[in-house]
């Protein structure tokens, strides 16, 4: 019972980073309709660049709290940056090209930030400081750290602040009527441009957030780390509904909670024939599931099949 | 008169293809032979990826897994490993097959929906690939986890064995000259389905949902079906160089597969000319011999610029890849050699702008 709890945990910690990171997948698609492949390498550059401030920081004596969470907004900052140039160098000027061109664009970007990277913080894995007080807690039989307790806290403060930006400002209502249909909101006197660009840059926010998160759980931060992530990220944007923002949480939490409870048993399930290790296989098996059967997701309403 | 020079022309061409690996060996050297030997093979890769990223249009950015399905088949049935030791003749087909295989069980799910869909399905079976590769070396060991598969046995046509020297008509031929007889002739055999494929009902199916799949379903293609095929059809051909790149290598590991070479593959199409056959092959060749310029003259530009050594070869090229995609994609979508219909769709918008304004002024 007591590894149940604990990868319940492990899972909605895991589950609330993939869902931030989902999030910029999901706000994406529903205003361009297109997946930005890029995003996971926009993850792993917030995690890299608060690593670097954060030691920098550290190096000049400044307390833990303090550098983390100047990190974090140094971070949120170069990664708004990227998310903005990212749509204005690769995205904007294909807007009205065949559906290959972006993709090969965004795969592009994505290679080469990824390779950036490497140049830049080499190819070992790094160890994130850990600036957390290092206490946990019993819940249920099953340890929680502060470091996890905080990552949840702030997911959903992020997620909760997102909801009310896009429900009851001006700029959602603008948000929502480009994704609704991008021309009439033109008609309206909406600057779709603006827009646009305001929503890449929200979800490289959002992003850069998480990745520090992720690297703060498990204490590593690592050029290729982008690449897995955002494909899981990606499989839990479809698994809730591409497009839905409430289904990007939901299907978030849920991929989080599958994968560790799958590599908490899939031992036991096997017979030991399979290892954890086998734990990022699971992501790419719900992917292909939800599209087989469910291609508009758990809370999609949109139709998924059109060209 | 023109029947004649097309005829003289393919005989010049025959006879410097059977006589490069001998030129390259004399003038480069024998490393240059086993580079030529790769690059052939990077051609029938390009090629399969260019029926379903050129003819087709979809986006599949996992193609090596399709490459490392073959290569693992061919070392899996033929090596000390699990003990088997087929002939050529049955696992080469087999490591085909089993790709297409694959090819239609991820293509079948995700190709009734729109194309971006694909794209991050194979990118993510690319890393699946891997993670099965690495570790499916217990409790039961098939893969042999990271270290791969060794002694693979080398290619035997019937008696005859590529893997050591033979004297043939008072020429001495090492086994990089006899695998480059061998993939020279399966390459030209990918090339000629291709061309055969291009002006066939099939071909102007995928072009015709490249353009518009709507138009082309209304025009009573089968997309589902038509899509697959090309899927199927490109994952054959990475099985297919899969299995003869571990019957040369003698050696399959799982690093060899990894999204790098994914994208080189997709650079190669997309640099050249989607759906392009001669754009394709230039393509490789630009970007088989980059890497070789840049592992020798990178270092010293460095040297020369800045005064010491920044990145290495290694990165130096994928950042030259990935800046090549996007590059690529703004300014000249249709490739270095675009093809002459896929030429005039792409830039058929332009041209009616173009010829409206002429019209008024």
């Amino acid at each position: 019972m007591d590894t149940f709890f604990q990868q319940i945990i492990n899972g909605l910690v895991q589950g609330s980073v993939y869902a931030m990171v989902a999030l910029g997948y999901t706000m994406v698609y529903g205003i361009l309709g297109l997946i930005n492949f890029a995003h996971g390498e926009v993850v792993m550059v917030g995690a890299m660049v608060a690593l670097s401030v954060i030691q920098l920081s550290i190096s000049y004596g400044l307390p833990p709290i303090l550098a983390l969470l100047i990190g974090l907004m140094v971070s949120i900052a170069a990664c708004m940056a990227l998310g903005y140039s990212i749509e204005r160098v690769a995205y904007r000027p294909l807007r009205k090209a065949p559906r290959l061109a972006p993709l090969i664009t965004a795969i592009g970007v994505s290679m080469v930030l990824q390779t950036l990277a490497m140049i830049i913080w080499g190819r070992e894995y790094h160890a994130f400081p850990s600036l957390l007080p290092n206490g946990s807690h019993i819940l249920f039989g099953a340890i929680i750290t502060e470091v996890q307790i905080l990552i949840i806290l702030v997911a959903l403060a992020m997620m909760g602040g997102l909801l009310l930006l896009v429900h009851r400002t001006r700029l959602g209502r603008a948000m929502r009527a480009v994704a609704e249909d991008p021309s009439i909101a033109t008609l309206m006197g909406v600057n779709t441009n603006s827009v646009i660009s305001t929503t890449f840059m929200l979800g490289s926010a959002l992003a850069a957030t998480a990745g520090v998160m992720i690297s703060a759980n498990y204490g590593i931060a690592h050029y290729y780390m982008g690449s897995v992530l955002g494909l899981k990220a990606f499989t839990a944007a479809v698994l809730g509904g591409i497009g839905n923002m409430y289904g990007a949480m939901v299907g978030g939490l849920l991929l989080g909670l599958i994968e560790s409870l799958g590599a908490g048993y899939i031992g036991d399930l096997s017979g030991g024939f399979l290892g954890s290790h086998y734990q990022d296989v699971f992501s790419f098996f719900v992917l292909i599931s939800v599209l087989i059967f469910r291609p508009s997701g758990l809370l999609g309403e949109r139709v998924a099949e059109r060209s | 008169m023109r029947q004649r020079d097309t005829w003289l022309v393919l005989v010049v061409l025959a006879i410097g293809l059977l006589a490069l690996p001998f030129m390259t060996d004399a003038l480069l050297g024998r490393g240059w032979v086993r580079i030529l030997d790769f690059t052939l093979l990077y051609i029938m890769l390009a090629l399969g990826l260019n029926i379903v990223v050129g003819y087709a249009g979809l986006l599949d950015l996992g193609y090596i897994a399709f490459f490392a399905v073959g290569a693992y088949c061919y070392a899996l049935l033929g090596s000390p490993q699990l003990g088997l030791h087929f002939p050529f003749w049955v696992i080469l087909p087999l490591s085909a097959l089993l790709a297409c295989l694959f090819g239609v069980l991820l293509g079948a799910p995700t190709l009734r929906l729109r194309g971006d869909y694909l794209a991050i399905v194979t990118l993510g079976f690319g890393e699946i690939i891997r993670i099965f590769l690495n570790n499916l070396n217990s409790p039961i060991n098939i893969t042999n986890g990271p270290q791969g598969i060794g002694m693979i046995d080398p290619i035997h046509l019937g008696s005859f064995s590529l893997g050591s020297t033979h004297e043939l008509f008072g020429l001495t031929l090492p086994p990089v000259h006899l695998h480059y007889y061998l993939f020279l002739f399966f390459t030209l055999l990918v090339i000629f389905v291709s061309l055969r494929l291009e002006g066939s009902r099939i071909g102007r199916a995928w072009m015709a949902i490249r353009e518009d799949e709507i138009a082309a379903k209304a025009m009573g293609i089968n997309t589902r079906n038509i899509k697959l095929l090309a899927f199927a059809m490109g994952a054959t051909f990475g099985g297919l160089a899969g299995g003869l790149f571990a019957g040369f290598q003698g050696f399959v590991s799982p690093e060899s597969f990894g999204l790098a070479e994914s994208i080189t593959v997709l650079c190669m199409v997309v640099l050249g000319g989607m759906g392009n056959i001669s754009g394709v092959l230039l393509g490789c060749l630009l970007l088989v011999v980059l890497p070789e310029v840049l592992r020798h003259g990178s270092g010293p530009a460095q040297q020369l610029l800045f005064g010491r050594s920044f990145v290495d070869p290694e990165s130096l090229r994928m950042l030259l890849f990935g800046l090549a995609l996007i590059v690529v994609m703004l300014w000249r979508p249709a490739g270095l050699w675009p093809s002459r219909q896929h030429r005039s769709e792409l830039t058929a918008k332009d041209n009616l702008t173009k010829s409206s304004r002429d019209d008024r002024t």
